[in-house]
């Protein structure tokens, strides 16, 4: 699994890294999401996922080999 | 269960797509929407778009692709007319009926208008992309409603140099929703950036050339309304499924046995908060469809659907992001920053509970404690 994030889009909600601690985290300053891993291990897959259905602003992206 | 139908293709219905093929659900999947358009996200309506940042393609929720992944028999354009609970069959305006075993309802909210002709509202994507034409340097826009749609649209349309006038009944704007004081601190950046703000004034419709207050008139080139919405669910009417301002539904999200709603159209008791709600967030249609696909597909796991509501707002340079249930709180308490810089974090009580967080220009990290605060039930007394 390869997570893209679409940096513009990003509305500094925080679903991410609420739903995705290990894989996602938001900067101090405007809040906007930061990949901390985006080639996560399988062990992380349904917490990705549900991130990325979450997001609210269809920012994060998986592409699922 | 072997067919499932989603109602409604927007947030929500997608979410719950989703859901469904990623737990599991190998039968047939319907998702039916009334507009064209495949499911794009409405957030940016009345902020990127609207400005003309964004081309309309970059609301797109997903790709072709990824659509066709979840091998749906979609349909769009086709609008639910009907739900017979006894055949199981959902009825469409061109006469089909479309069996389902499983249902879930996402149809949504619509604009309330005001009698009269020639006034935008902004719903859809081809409402925003209608008003964005008209708005041109010097254009003179009536906004009626200053809520957050209002207001932001207002925000944009400064931007773009229109003159603007924004028209509420009520004293202060939004003060319903996140108190007083912040409804002030909120209008007066209107004021500073130019919009004529007039409060406590009723519009009883518009007319060719602007809107109509009792009896004086108010000229203006174009007119947005935006005083609200209407939950989509007269097509529900008769179908047995309880209907009051929404689809009612029990903490599960369902409606019915096999029955479920999700996002705008859903009034559902949320046990965090003891109380039915009807959240218009768009956070919610994500999580609600998630949640009721999930309870749809494992009725003998079936979990209560008990989020903390959050929603954000752009206007100017101001970030709002807000977390938790604030109407009807008892006490708004402005715990870091300064309600004069703009930069700020409020706290809201309802009874002897953390119920809601504010903030304005803060990092957003710093509210995220508060949303913990408010998942956990935590007493008032300990937040000093």
């Amino acid at each position: 699994m390869r997570v893209e994030f679409d940096e513009p889009k990003c509305v500094a909600a925080g679903q991410c890294a609420m739903v995705a601690p290990d894989i996602f985290d938001q900067r101090d300053d405007d809040g906007v999401a930061i990949v901390l891993d985006a080639t996560p291990g399988p062990e992380h897959f349904d917490e990705v996922r549900e991130a990325a259905a979450v997001c609210p602003a269809a920012a994060i992206r998986l592409v699922e080999a | 269960m072997n067919r499932i139908v989603i109602v409604g293709a927007s947030a929500a219905g997608l979410a719950a797509a989703e859901t469904l093929r990623r737990e599991g659900f190998g039968g047939s999947l319907t998702l039916i929407g009334e507009e064209i358009e495949p499911p794009y996200d409405r957030p940016p309506l009345s902020k990127q778009i609207l400005a003309s940042t964004w081309d309309a393609e970059r609301l797109a929720l997903r790709t072709l692709d990824q659509l066709t992944a979840l091998r749906l028999d979609l349909r769009l354009g086709a609008r639910a007319i009907g739900l017979d609970q006894k055949e199981r069959t959902i009825r469409l305006a061109d006469g089909t009926d479309v069996p389902y075993d499983g249902l879930i309802v996402a149809t949504g909210v619509r604009p309330r208008r005001l009698p009269g002709p020639g006034a935008h509202v902004l719903r859809t994507v081809r409402d925003a992309l209608d008003l964005r034409k008209s708005l041109r340097p010097g254009t003179r826009l009536a906004i009626v409603g200053a809520g957050f749609l209002g207001a932001e649209c207002a925000a944009v349309a400064r931007g773009l140099g229109c003159e603007v006038v924004l028209l509420e009944p009520a004293p202060v704007p939004l003060a319903h929703a996140v108190g007083e004081q912040i409804g002030q601190v909120l209008s007066q950046a209107h004021r500073d950036h130019g919009v004529d703000l007039r409060t406590g004034v009723t519009v009883t419709g518009v007319t060719g050339t602007g809107v109509q207050l009792g009896h004086e008139s108010l000229a203006a080139d174009e007119v947005l309304v935006a005083i609200g919405s209407a939950p989509n669910t007269e097509w529900l009417l008769g179908s047995g499924l309880e209907i009051d301002d929404g689809v009612v539904c029990d903490e599960y999200s369902a409606a019915a046995p096999d029955v479920y709603a999700a996002g705008d159209v859903a009034r559902w008791h949320n046990p965090l908060f003891g109380v039915a709600m009807r959240i218009e967030h768009r956070t919610n249609a994500a999580e609600q469809g998630l949640a009721a696909a999930r309870n749809l597909l494992n009725p003998q796991a079936r979990k209560p659907f008990a989020p903390v509501p959050y929603f954000w707002s752009d206007q100017y340079d101001l970030k709002i992001h807000a977390y938790g249930y604030l109407r009807g709180h008892d006490e708004v308490e402005v715990v870091e920053g300064s309600l004069a810089d703009r930069r700020f974090l409020a706290a809201y009580r309802k009874g002897d509970r953390v119920v809601g967080a504010l903030a304005v220009g803060m990092p957003p990290k710093a509210i995220r404690p508060w949303r913990q605060a408010i998942a956990l039930s935590t007493p008032w007394k300990d937040i000093r």
